[in-house]
């Protein structure tokens, strides 16, 4: 479980995150949700370590990260798995020597092992006859996957995922959202991923926190979502056609029920 | 500007300070130090060779056509020849160049990785990003250097030797008798010397502007222009310093 208490961060003397709170589950999918511009990478950057909030602490399984010696969050890091929104794969390396990467930096296992271990990771993400090829060679939906596998490679306990539907069409958006909540559930992993994307906030959103102008506006989940009085959060959600029209049905199921 | 230069220098300081310290993996370090070498070293074997060649023959047509005076013995062409591309064509010039190829490559490399996240990704990692990434290209252009400035000095006499062989304007015995006449063996070791200053500061400055790119492909270019210019800038600075130090 991760824990952000209080944080605020200011960018050349501008406030963008507002004394935020929040807790992630562990065996859960727990989405940071908010237009862009919102402070929500601002506010999950907080929480991997890569920007330094000047209020508030962050406890990882109740480790105060701040209070960490450079040894310990150097232990951390190698518990944390991240999804850049880019992929951020290493261009001079395969596939497998992606994969490959943390396992070689990092595991006391031997080539053969570790070869074993990156060849499963690669599987377990649905790819296959790709070891060989670089990133350049394969397509978005490819390289994102690559990245979940090279996330995983070392067991993490806490997976990040930075806007992962980024780039995608939507089938393969759905694809990559079910691969993150199976992996979620099945590694009991603490997963947070920041996104934008509706479809991903309604398959996977089990936890779903709603950042709005450096704000924390609502707490809820996919189930919730819908009833919610929070004017910003209906706002974002019912933003396209598409949601206004389900909110306007789902209404009309909810009088219906009470009716009856 | 004078303020800025000095939180420039510092933060170059605290750079350095991340970047020298032992690698998290030798084994790594050095798959990627002989990588590097090839990349920044081996693949610079042809531009040097190509630029020496024609250099030292325009520099031996020169002197041929402006050391006309009777008082003057025809050997001193191949003297003059010599001497140009051991002090400053080898070591000042060449650097120069490839502070142009070099330098370029670090910083849009580096640049590229900082903006596509890379460097984000290793920094999660637990990795020393400054250290893996950039130690192994400060050490292998280093380690490289000396070879490309003394292929330099040989290739360049060799494209004299090219003008003295297929032209009427020397002869090669007073061409090769030049060549050889007042050696001093410490020209070499200095080229040499400010050869590896060099590539210090090419490999680092360059990485340092790569490293702390912020936005996008825009000033990934911008940081490989200021990159080259800044090193081609501290390499003359550097180049008067040396001389005074190791001429006198």
């Amino acid at each position: 479980m991760i824990e952000a208490k209080n944080i605020s961060k200011w960018f050349d003397g501008q406030r963008v995150l507002y004394d935020i709170s929040a807790t992630f589950e562990t065996g859960k999918t727990n989405l940071i949700i908010g237009q862009s511009g919102s402070g929500k990478t601002v506010f999950m950057k907080c929480l991997i370590g890569l920007l330094t909030p000047e209020e508030g602490s962050i406890l990882y399984d109740g480790r105060r990260f701040r209070s960490m010696s450079a040894q310990e969050k150097r232990k951390l890091r190698m518990e944390i798995g991240v999804l850049f929104q880019g992929s951020a794969l290493f261009d001079n390396e395969t596939v497998l020597g992606n994969v490959m990467f943390p396992l070689k930096m990092f595991s006391p296992l031997s080539h053969e092992e570790q070869l074993d271990r990156a060849q499963f990771c690669i599987h377990r993400v649905g790819l296959s006859n790709a070891d060989n090829k670089f990133p350049s060679e394969i397509s978005g939906g490819m390289q994102k996957r690559v990245a979940i596998a090279r996330a995983i490679a070392l067991n993490p306990k806490y997976l990040f995922c930075d806007e992962p539907n980024s780039g995608l069409d939507p089938k393969t958006s759905i694809l990559i959202d079910e691969l993150l909540s199976d992996i979620t559930h099945e590694y009991q992993i603490t997963t947070i991923i920041n996104t934008h994307d509706m479809n991903s906030v309604l398959g996977i959103g089990e936890k779903i926190i709603f950042i709005n102008k450096g704000h924390c506006d609502w707490v809820g989940n996919d189930k919730n979502i819908f009833r919610s009085k929070s004017q910003s959060l209906n706002d974002f959600v019912f933003a396209s056609q598409l949601f206004r029209e389900v909110k306007n049905f789902l209404e009309r199921e909810y009088e219906a029920e009470e009716d009856m | 500007m004078f303020i800025n230069s000095i939180a420039s220098f510092g933060k170059y300081c605290i750079f350095i300070a991340q970047v020298f310290r032992a690698p998290d993996k030798w084994k790594e370090f050095f798959k990627r130090l002989v990588f590097e070498i090839n990349k920044l070293g081996v693949d610079s074997i042809p531009l040097v060779i190509i630029i020496s060649l024609f250099i030292g023959a325009v520099i031996t047509i020169q002197m041929t056509i402006n050391i006309v005076s009777p008082l003057i013995p025809s050997y001193s062409t191949g003297l003059a020849t010599r001497e140009i591309l051991l002090l400053e064509f080898s070591s000042t010039m060449m650097c120069l160049i490839l502070a142009g190829k070099v330098g370029s490559n670090i910083a849009s490399e580096i640049g590229t990785m900082r903006v596509t996240e890379q460097i984000d990704a290793l920094d999660i990692m637990g990795i020393n990003s400054a250290n893996f990434v950039v130690l192994p290209k400060i050490i292998g252009f280093v380690f490289f250097v000396p070879v490309l400035c003394i292929l330099s000095m040989f290739v360049g006499l060799v494209g004299g030797w090219i003008i003295a062989e297929f032209t009427t304007m020397i002869s090669v015995e007073d061409y090769v008798f030049g060549i050889q006449s007042f050696f001093n063996e410490w020209y070499v070791w200095y080229g040499i010397i400010k050869t590896v200053i060099f590539a210090y500061i090419i490999a680092s400055v360059s990485a340092f502007y790569g490293y702390f790119v912020k936005g996008g492909a825009l000033e990934v270019g911008q940081a490989s222009t200021k990159a080259v210019v800044s090193s081609s800038i501290l390499i003359l600075f550097f180049d008067v310093i040396l001389t005074k130090l190791l001429l006198q």
